[in-house]
């Protein structure tokens, strides 16, 4: 594409990290251990990409197609209820 | 044409001139960190906010890193931005000036010129900016305090022109020119507001719209984008034209992108930025005065450079003498000197030039240094060989 016809300063549409699936970039991926699951909320907070859903009533489930596998969820979980698993 | 306009006059350091100017822009945000010889000028906006003058949002950011992040947030906004720094603080912008330019961000800035450490040094050279030449950024080198104040003013209508839409500086010797009084003629708040409207940027920040400013390029588009600023800064030098006319037409000052003084009588002319270029005329006028045939080129406008203009004062000279306020380790001469001896390569003429490096640190240069230096190219041994780091003690 010729230079003039770009935006200038790459002004782009945002808000856009949804509409892609990065699941291969993932080595492990994380588990959520239901029984230790307090519901605090603090992996949704933490994850840097929306990967982890949060359901009615409070409850997360992990989006792999958005998860790139960084780990900042077990990491940062305060009950140690998720786990990064290596996947096959 | 609207008659000049001179409201008051006043006694004004360099930095007490900018901060003015930057009220009368209707800035409406300024991020900076204080640093010498630059300080004066933060210190003024904070004042005037205090006072009530500055209706502008001041954030004392922690570093000048985050001075430029936080003017670069500001200005995706669609704000008007205004920073100032020096020395290290400018190299700790380092990264984020080429955001600036890269995003298309017009936001304005004050380069109080100071060497770089170490040893640490307080002084002025052009060190600091010529480290940050190549950041995308358009610049400016004042002469006199009236000069930083009408600059500061024009470079917003510069910058925010729709052709342009890049940032730039107004670069000042540090004490030299930041903390000398001289007289300056103020113009009037409204003139100036109405020289500038308000900027309209294509695109800014909506949370209802969300953009990405700067988004990732591959090789098959990064060229193209630095190819779109490299057409920006081109057209700033036309658009640099009509911006003095207009401010001419209210404040009845007009600079040029260089200053002339007897280029088309000199067999020798000697191309200078800064506040030595008045220094160096008064050089000159007195061995104009003896009988010797020389001028002087004061460059005002280094990037984009007006190489036209630069060219067609040389056309007459027999020698030319380039003198560069900064160092460039290994290099074989320093930066002005090699743009110059390009644009003359370009356009065909082979003359030969004294290359000479002085004012390094904030060390002086006389009226009687200049007349040394354009003695020396005179006698034209010095023409061609290594650069002539003068005033340096052997």
């Amino acid at each position: 594409m010729s230079w003039k016809q770009l935006e200038e300063g790459a002004v782009v549409k945002g808000g856009t990290s949804a509409s892609y699936i990065v699941s291969g970039w993932r080595v492990k991926k994380p588990v959520i251990n239901e029984a230790k699951c307090t519901n605090c909320l603090i992996c949704w907070i933490y994850c840097p990409e929306p990967a982890i859903v949060r359901h009615e009533g409070g409850k997360v489930t992990i989006d792999y197609d958005h998860c790139k596998g960084c780990g900042i969820c077990e990491t940062e979980c305060p009950p140690k209820a998720i786990t990064m698993v290596r996947e096959p | 044409m609207t008659q000049a306009q001179t409201v008051r006059v006043a006694a004004l350091q360099g930095d007490e001139a900018v901060a003015e100017a930057v009220r009368q822009c209707d800035v409406d945000v300024v991020a900076a960190y204080p640093i010498t010889p630059q300080t004066i000028i933060v210190e003024k906006l904070a004042e005037f906010v205090a006072d009530g003058r500055f209706s502008g949002e001041f954030v004392p950011v922690e570093s000048e890193h985050s001075a430029m992040s936080a003017c670069i947030g500001a200005a995706a906004t669609g704000a008007r931005v205004f920073t100032a720094t020096s020395s290290q603080g400018l190299a700790l912008m380092h990264e984020m000036l080429y955001n600036a330019a890269g995003m298309r961000f017009p936001i304005v800035m004050a380069v109080a010129n100071r060497a770089l450490s170490a040893p640490l040094v307080l002084n002025a050279d052009h060190g600091d900016m010529m480290g940050s030449r190549d950041c995308g950024w358009i610049q400016f080198y004042a002469e006199n305090v009236e000069e930083i104040y009408d600059r500061t003013i024009q470079l917003f209508k510069l910058s925010e022109d729709p052709r342009v839409m890049l940032p730039s500086t107004i670069n000042f010797e540090g004490f030299i020119l930041s903390h000398d009084k001289e007289r300056v003629r103020l113009l009037d708040d409204e003139p100036i507001r109405r020289f500038l409207g308000r900027p309209k940027p294509k695109h800014r920040i909506d949370p209802d719209d969300p953009l990405t400013f700067g988004a990732i390029a591959t090789p098959d588009t990064y060229y193209e984008f630095r190819m779109q600023q490299t057409e920006a800064m081109k057209n700033a030098l036309h658009v640099f034209d009509e911006v003095e006319m207009e401010f001419e037409s209210f404040s009845g000052r007009r600079y040029g992108a260089v200053d002339a003084y007897n280029t088309d009588d000199a067999d020798v002319v000697m191309v200078i930025n800064g506040s030595a270029g008045g220094t160096m005329r008064a050089a000159a006028r007195a061995l104009n005065a003896a009988g010797e045939k020389v001028g002087v080129l004061a460059i005002k406008l280094y990037r984009p450079f007006p190489t036209e203009q630069i060219v067609s004062n040389l056309a007459h000279a027999r020698a030319v003498i380039t003198m560069d306020r900064s160092l460039s380790p290994g290099a074989p001469s320093g930066p002005i000197s090699e743009d110059v001896k390009s644009a003359l390569q370009l356009a065909g003429l082979a003359k030969p030039v004294l290359s000479v490096v002085y004012g390094i640190g904030g060390r002086d240069l006389s009226t009687d240094d200049g007349k040394n230096i354009f003695g020396m190219a005179k006698e034209g041994s010095a023409c061609g060989a290594s650069t002539v780091m003068y005033g340096v003690k052997v």
